[in-house]
């Protein structure tokens, strides 16, 4: 592809991984975290800038070492170990490196880099990316979609969360059941964004 | 550490800190792959195979891994065994892997397999290790099973692809948005269950 096609091609996997597959609500990815941070707006949005941070620079990383190492030496079956040994590798550099430069924002961040890597999506975007062979655009798209697609999540659920501190909940219900009700009230939200684009 | 008999480590794997609704951690394929009964017993197997492995693995060569790069050496041994099931269910259960072959990938960033090397294979001998491994993978199996039932009888009136119902009574059970809702009730039913019979809290530790 070329030209203006390849735009709108990025431009479509932008906003099919932003909002009708998003990671959360209809590949169900990343609950863990989803479920951790969502109790307070703060390290929602925290998380939220992070987490995309991580997603786009960990995709390329990656997407450079599956394209030019693992392909040209037939090392595709190992693609599992090596893109969760990039991530790990990566996060824990960037982890360094931000305490030594920014201490500042290592502070305020530093706690959620550690979390990424136990996220699902983190490893499930370069899996992807090698799965449907993309190039090098159209895979930053996808780890920005999603990076935005989960940030939404975690901001619409964060600010239902805190209000839900003031309802009356049942007891057995208290905690993690309600918010997976909650969720799956979300997710038939984000239904109706199915079939806007077909990828 | 004081001796604890193998029964009571597998059956804390099984019922007391039943990963999904107890320890309410890897979540993501409990809700994923469990609009049947047949995924999500495949995937728990999966899980299950996983689990007992990496415990074995991590509880022979605990003292031969230094304690400053554990958590990579885990990881590594981990996707190791993750590549393993990947490439046997490629090959031998084709249509199946077609539908939850990511998942299956992503067993490696799994929170309890992770959790269960450290907290428990690291430092057990083998024979324990190997039995948190089974205790954990089968309490995985059995919660994700349950789900699946739940999902796929209310959502296709169905049990392991066979008609029972022959109406399908909620669709939405199977659609994305089930999963959450079945996940929810289930939970709350439970901890509904352990305060009522069994007198305990009843509350789902938080989170991650």
């Amino acid at each position: 592809m070329e030209g203006s096609g390849l735009w709108e091609h990025v431009l479509t996997i932008f906003i099919a991984s932003a909002l009708i597959n998003n990671f959360v609500f209809a590949r169900y990815l990343g609950l863990c975290i989803f479920f951790g941070v969502t109790k307070r707006m703060e390290t929602a949005v925290g998380m939220s800038i992070t987490f995309t941070a991580v997603m786009v620079i960990s995709s390329v990383l990656s997407w450079v070492v599956y394209k030019y190492i693992m392909v040209p030496y037939h090392l595709e079956y190992l693609k599992i170990v090596i893109f969760i040994g990039i991530v790990a590798a990566f996060v824990q550099a960037a982890d360094t490196i931000m305490k030594k430069k920014t201490p500042a924002l290592y502070y305020k961040l530093g706690i959620y880099l550690a979390l990424i890597v136990t996220n699902c999506i983190i490893i499930a975007v370069p899996l992807i990316n090698a799965g449907e062979e993309y190039g090098l655009f159209e895979s930053i798209a996808l780890a920005f979609g999603s990076g935005v697609g989960f940030s939404l999540a975690l901001i619409i659920m964060a600010s239902i969360r805190e209000k839900l501190d003031l309802a009356d909940v049942p007891k057995s219900f208290q905690g993690l059941p309600i918010a997976f009700v909650l969720t799956g009230l979300i997710a038939l939200a984000f239904l109706g964004f199915s079939g806007m684009i077909t990828l | 550490m004081k001796k604890v008999s193998y029964w009571a480590i597998f059956k804390n794997g099984l019922f007391g800190e039943n990963p999904v609704f107890r320890l309410a951690l890897s979540l993501c394929p409990a809700v994923a792959v469990t609009s049947g009964v047949k995924n999500g017993f495949l995937m728990g197997v999966a899980v299950f195979f996983v689990m007992t492995m990496v415990n074995v693995t991590v509880s022979l060569i605990r003292s031969f891994i230094s304690p400053k790069v554990r958590i990579p050496a885990y990881m590594f041994i981990i996707a190791t065994w993750v590549t393993v099931t990947d490439l046997v269910m490629g090959a031998y259960a084709r249509d199946v892997y077609k539908e939850m072959g990511l998942y299956i990938m992503l067993i490696v960033a799994f929170a309890i397999v992770l959790s269960r090397a450290e907290v428990f294979a690291s430092k057990n001998k083998l024979i324990p290790s190997m039995i948190d491994g089974m205790g954990m993978g089968l309490g995985f199996l059995l919660a994700l099973v349950l789900i699946g039932i739940t999902r796929e009888f209310l959502g296709k009136g169905s049990l392991w692809g066979y008609d029972i119902l022959h109406t399908r009574p909620l669709l939405i059970m199977v659609l994305p948005t089930g999963g959450f809702f079945a996940m929810g009730l289930l939970m709350g039913f439970l901890n509904w269950i352990d305060r009522k019979v069994f007198g305990g809290t009843g509350a789902s530790s938080g989170g991650h």
